[in-house]
């Protein structure tokens, strides 16, 4: 049997096994706990899937970010779920039709991996050869190894150079997603109410017992890992055009060392480091950077986000500046929102 | 060099079930942490040291791939003693108390609501 | 049956083991720890995948998840000590 067949059928089974799991908990905190089980081995099935970068996110987002912003808002709600009520006929039935109706679906759909299904046909081969709106380069024929830049005529990631060229609209428009969110949740709860003495956020930032604070283990050897955290996500943010990763994933990674900093050292440690007017600059100048790009590859000459038009001399590598400067935007923005959401729900002084 | 690696590899493997099986079934929390912080640790040393080989074996360049799997095993080396303190630490501050035999049955009626 | 696919298979046990103990708890502790454990095994998991498909990506969501892992601890441990659990 194929082996990555066999372990993918495994995974699938331990992934339903954990939904499951985490829908039957009453206790609350346990499902944030089964629910980051569950999205570690939906990231483990992408990357069995050989779908790296969806692996990255899913990792980045669903184990890391998601499980830190669900116990925020579990330190707002309690921690016990509402009990009883709420098992209901007609939902029932109405969920069991819709899924006879999927697996209905599903039973027309192409075979896994068919190379003939319509999705490889139409416009996958474009993109694999990445041969769309490029600029025929005289100098060099477009078939020498070594002519164009580090990368030869091709991005190695293909999901980067869909993400930052071909789709280099969507993108913007989902960074501004991002930015407005972010922007909403800084008008939304701009005055936080302080709700009453005892209540402890989830840093604790003084307020609790001396002898409840971390130990110094956790202090030493969490210090020292926020470094390496950064130096990865840079890894991360740069070498989206070669390996898995880009903007989104670097930004959650960058987001996470700082909150790894506030949950040891507490908040008031963390805004010396990095102030929060920083924090508030940098996920405007992110969207104003992807924008920027744009408009000045306007000013070159070209289409916006036509990054050819930065060097016509190189296009190639004037396509890799222009996707690093792209997702350089995006990974500021990502990490700045995560930031200020954590930040935000926490409560607390301002 | 491939019989090593098979066997660091299948060791790795025996070490980290085995860990897992101690975490499933010792009787109390104290007791899971013994299995869980120090199988784990060794578990990963076996099986990337296995990799390490298996690599250097079929290709024997790309320096990248063994420092990556080199960073994972110190990243793990580092973090899982340290995150089982963290864990041990608190239960105990928490007031948690240590299984013993007599204490069981009063456990159990804790543990039940 | 070759032996990267016999460890995989083998941790991957391991992970079920260590997932059923997070399911039973009893204590928030046990749970904790068993997510840790878990997330370590899927680090395992994921760096020998990454060579029974010969892709060396794999071991850049192997250091992410590692990551991961250890913060996703912390701040359950903290929430924990905030005081706002109560079993």
């Amino acid at each position: 049997m194929d082996p990555v067949l066999l372990l993918d059928v495994l995974l699938l089974i331990l992934a339903v096994l954990a939904a499951v799991a985490a829908m039957l908990q009453r206790d609350l905190l346990g499902s944030v706990m089964l629910m980051g089980i569950y999205s570690l081995l939906m990231a483990v099935i992408w990357a069995n899937l050989f779908a790296m970068d969806v692996s990255f996110t899913e990792a980045s987002v669903g184990a890391g970010a998601a499980t830190v912003l669900l116990l925020m808002a579990l330190t707002r709600i309690g921690t016990r779920e509402r009990s009883g009520g709420d098992h209901s006929l007609p939902a029932l039935v109405l969920v069991v039709l819709t899924g006879v109706v999927l697996l209905y679906g599903t039973s027309e759909l192409p075979r896994f991996g068919d190379p003939q299904a319509p999705a490889q046909l139409h416009i996958a081969p474009h993109y694999l050869a990445q041969d769309i709106g490029k600029v025929s380069d005289s100098a060099t024929p477009p078939n020498s190894p070594h002519g164009e830049g580090d990368f030869g005529h091709h991005v190695p990631n293909t999901v980067t150079a869909v993400l930052a060229s071909y789709r280099g609209y969507d993108t913007m428009f989902e960074t501004a997603v991002i930015f407005s969110a972010g922007m909403c949740l800084l008008l939304l709860l701009r005055p936080i109410p302080r709700r009453s003495p005892e209540t402890v956020t989830i840093d604790e930032s003084g307020s609790t017992s001396h002898q409840k604070s971390e130990s110094v283990v956790l202090r030493t050897i969490g210090g020292m890992l926020i470094p390496y955290i950064l130096v990865f996500g840079f890894y991360v943010q740069m070498h989206g055009e070669i390996g898995p990763g880009g903007g989104f994933q670097a930004g959650v990674l960058v987001a996470a060392a700082f909150i790894l900093h506030s949950l040891l050292f507490g908040r008031t440690a963390t805004d010396r480091w990095l102030p929060r007017w920083l924090v508030d600059l940098a996920m405007s100048l992110g969207v104003l950077l992807y924008a920027g790009t744009g408009v000045a590859c306007m000013a070159m000459g070209g289409h916006f986000l036509d990054y050819s038009a930065l060097d016509r001399v190189h296009p190639a590598e004037a396509e890799a500046l222009g996707m690093t400067l792209v997702e350089a935007g995006v990974g500021l923005t990502v990490a700045s929102v995560v930031l200020t959401i954590v930040r935000k729900v926490q409560g607390g002084t301002r | 060099m491939e019989m090593i690696s098979d066997g660091l590899l299948l060791l790795g493997g025996f070490v980290a079930f085995s860990g897992a099986l101690g975490v499933l079934r010792m009787p109390d929390f104290y007791s899971r942490l013994h299995p869980a912080g120090t199988a784990d640790t060794l578990a990963q040393l076996l099986v990337i040291g296995g990799l390490v080989l298996r690599h250097l074996d079929s290709t024997g360049d790309s320096l990248l791939v063994v420092g990556k799997l080199i960073a994972i095993s110190v990243l793990l080396m580092v973090t899982t003693p340290t995150a089982t303190h963290a864990i041990s630490r608190a239960a105990h501050l928490s007031g948690l108390a240590p299984w013993t035999r007599r204490s069981t049955d009063l456990e159990e009626q804790e543990e039940s609501p | 049956m070759n032996a990267e696919l016999l460890a995989a298979l083998l941790v991957l046990g391991g992970a079920l083991l260590a997932g059923i103990r997070s399911v039973l708890g009893p204590t928030f502790y046990d749970r904790v720890l068993a997510v840790n454990v878990f997330g370590t095994k899927a680090v395992m998991l994921l760096a020998i995948i990454g060579f029974i498909g010969d892709r060396s990506g794999f071991l850049d969501i192997a250091i992410l998840y590692g990551l991961i892992n250890f913060i996703a601890t912390v701040a359950l441990l903290r929430f924990v000590e905030s005081g706002r659990y109560s079993s």
